[in-house]
């Protein structure tokens, strides 16, 4: 009557429209023909209507699970259409297969839902109380770090200072290069567009005051603050996060160790002893870049550069520059290891930490800033 | 089993396996026939995972080669290898699930990437999996919601995914308690019996190896190599070697 031949199985029915019919079926009956298959067969049923139906699988040279499948289905689409289906010449080994598949779990709904959108009121709530969470979290962090900090100003043997060292050398002596050649640029770039203005007043030597001033006081603390958010907070959010992960912090615990003391402080102190350095250097090379331009640029005498910068700062504008440095590295490695000891689940628990780690940083640093910058003015005048 | 079944589907010869300067496997050679369940036994450091990672081509043996279903792994083309894996699905030892995808999403992902069928026979097939390992219901479940054994027969679900010609077992028994150790042992004995599946076991777990395995290698460290082959009961029996009847007895050297 009809035959198929199709790359893996082959198909024909036999036997009269609405009497008994039989469908044999030889080949392959596998997933890689599952849709044509699976096409060929719900389709008999409906259209030939047959009163009762025979699958033959006599010539069936190999059958998995998705082939089993196809004929279960078969099955199903008959019997909704009343027609009694029987599986002829059935193979030990295919029988096996067959009898492994529960026909029944395949019509059964999952235990749970899939997730379904809610609507944007309950959105905003959850993302309200997560906010929250997330500060108290923040608060009893910063809570426990002060503690660990002061413990270790009275017990300052019990800081690991092997791993303070190490941390200086990560966030500090590695990080200098991608720093300085930062602020050299910014230095060049910062002099080379001012003295296109300065230049129409005949005002060069203002250049350096100007590089001077807005690289000590606010962009070089910054800056640096910024590039090592990038590399060593995200770094401690990873390195503690993957930890957790893989239950080392709470192998310390058992172990009768302080996680924050452990992990944190020297994270924490170590930044606070190289950022202020990282921030001179970022100045230094800031200069060294508005120097590059004024002598080559704007016929200013390499002494005169110095000079002008000399008498445009004060050792009030230095310190204060250092404070924040102080400042910023404990904001960046705190919420580094905060981050860190708060990852849930697994590789992709870490992918967020990691990522909150550097935003949350940034945007504290900007935050501390703005209230540096209204202080320091109250301060001045 | 009758002598024509007895067809050999991997074919391991003259295996040599290094990292580095150090030698772990020295001129390994064994078969694995078609429908069996084949061990690979041995204590701690002795190369048995490493053997498991030359075979599923994760690693390049030094000297030597692995043939699968009449391939030489070793020194197949990408395309060719692409090709043999998906006849091959693995169990990692931990378990390796996808942890930010539900169970259907994991058991989906070859069959979304490795065939064209649309997504309603795609759930479908899912489904059937599942069923397969006694999780039907769990489609929406996360990995990290599950138990051990559970975690386990996903991974399983998703091993078997495409319908592999063999399975692989990295330590399956690992970490999970006696009574779920015997169940998934039923599992894979129904899987073995109903779909035909070549199986290889990289395992040390004792009451596993004697209810599951039908024919076991064992490895030993410091021999670098097979020290006896047979089966489980032969070994425990018949050995005269002390280092496989320590193995088989849960003696201290």
């Amino acid at each position: 009557m009809e035959e198929k031949d199709m790359t893996g199985y082959r198909l024909s029915v036999e036997g009269k429209t609405g009497e008994e019919m039989t469908i044999r079926l030889a080949g392959r009956l596998a997933l890689e023909d599952l849709k044509p298959l699976m096409a060929d067969l719900q389709a008999i049923p409906g259209h030939v209507k047959p009163r009762r139906l025979s699958v033959d699988l006599a010539d069936v040279e190999y059958l998995d699970s998705a082939g089993a499948l196809a004929l279960i289905e078969l099955q199903n689409r008959a019997s909704a259409l009343s027609i009694p289906v029987d599986l002829l010449n059935v193979s030990e080994k295919d029988h096996g297969l067959l009898g492994l598949i529960d026909r029944e779990v395949l019509q059964r709904p999952p235990l749970r839902p899939e997730i379904i959108r809610s609507p944007i009121v309950e959105k905003l709530g959850e993302i309200a109380r997560k906010q929250y969470q997330d500060f108290q979290e923040i608060m009893s962090f910063v809570g426990e770090l002060v503690t660990a900090l002061t413990y270790c100003l009275v017990h300052p043997r019990l800081v690991r200072w092997a791993d303070v060292t190490f941390y200086m050398k990560r966030a500090g002596a590695d990080g200098l290069p991608i720093v300085a050649l930062i602020s050299l640029l910014l230095g060049l770039i910062m002099a080379f567009m001012s003295s296109l203005q300065l230049k129409q007043f005949g005002a060069n030597i203002y250049v350096a005051n100007l590089v001077t001033i807005a690289m000590v006081r606010e962009l070089g603390p910054i800056m640096t603050a910024i590039i090592v958010a990038g590399r060593s907070g995200s770094a401690f959010a990873a390195e503690i996060g993957t930890m957790i992960v893989n239950d080392e912090v709470n192998a310390l615990v058992t172990m009768g160790f302080d996680p924050t003391r452990f992990l944190a402080v020297p994270k924490v102190i170590a930044a606070m002893i190289v950022v202020p350095i990282l921030t001179v250097y970022a100045d230094l090379f800031a200069i060294l870049g508005g120097l590059i331009v004024g002598v080559t640029g704007l016929d200013l005498t390499f002494y005169t550069y110095i000079q002008q910068t000399k008498s445009s700062i004060t050792i009030f504008d230095f310190v204060t520059s250092l404070i924040k440095a102080v400042v910023f590295a404990a904001l960046i490695s705190g919420i580094g290891c905060q981050r860190g000891f708060q990852v849930k689940g697994g590789a992709e628990g870490v992918g967020m930490s990691t990522t909150s780690a550097v935003v949350s940083a940034i945007f504290l640093i900007i935050v501390f800033d703005s209230a540096f910058a209204i202080m320091l003015y109250y301060i001045r005048h | 089993m009758r002598p024509s079944e007895r067809e050999p589907v991997i074919i391991v010869e003259n295996l040599t396996a290094r990292y580095g300067d150090v030698t772990i496997l020295k001129d390994v050679s064994f078969e694995v026939f078609r429908g069996e369940r084949f061990m690979i036994l041995g204590g701690s450091g002795c190369g048995k995972s490493t053997l498991l990672k030359h075979m599923i081509g994760l690693l390049k043996p030094y000297a030597g080669r692995v043939i699968i279903n009449g391939i030489d792994i070793c020194r197949a083309d990408e395309e060719t290898l692409q090709a043999v894996r998906k006849q091959i699905g693995v169990l990692f030892q931990a378990d390796a699930l996808f942890g930010s995808m539900s169970l259907s999403q994991n058991v989906a992902l070859p069959l979304t990437e490795y065939t064209d069928l649309p997504s309603d026979l795609i759930r479908e097939i899912v489904r059937m999996k599942l069923g397969l390992v006694d999780l039907s219901g769990f489609d929406n479940h996360m990995p990290a919601e599950l138990s051990g054994g559970m975690r386990k027969r996903a991974g399983l679900a998703r091993a078997m995914a495409l319908d592999p010609m063999f399975l692989f077992f990295d330590e399956p028994w690992a970490g999970l308690d006696p009574v779920t150790a015997a169940e998934l042992d039923i599992l894979i004995r129904s899987i073995n019996e109903g779909i035909g599946t070549t199986m290889v076991f990289v395992t040390q777990e004792l009451a596993s190896i004697l209810s599951l395995g039908q024919r076991v290698i064992m490895l030993h460290k410091e021999a670098k190599g097979i020290i006896a082959r047979g089966t489980p009961g032969e070994l425990r029996e018949k050995s005269t070697d002390p280092r496989v009847l320590n193995f088989f007895n849960r003696h201290a050297m």
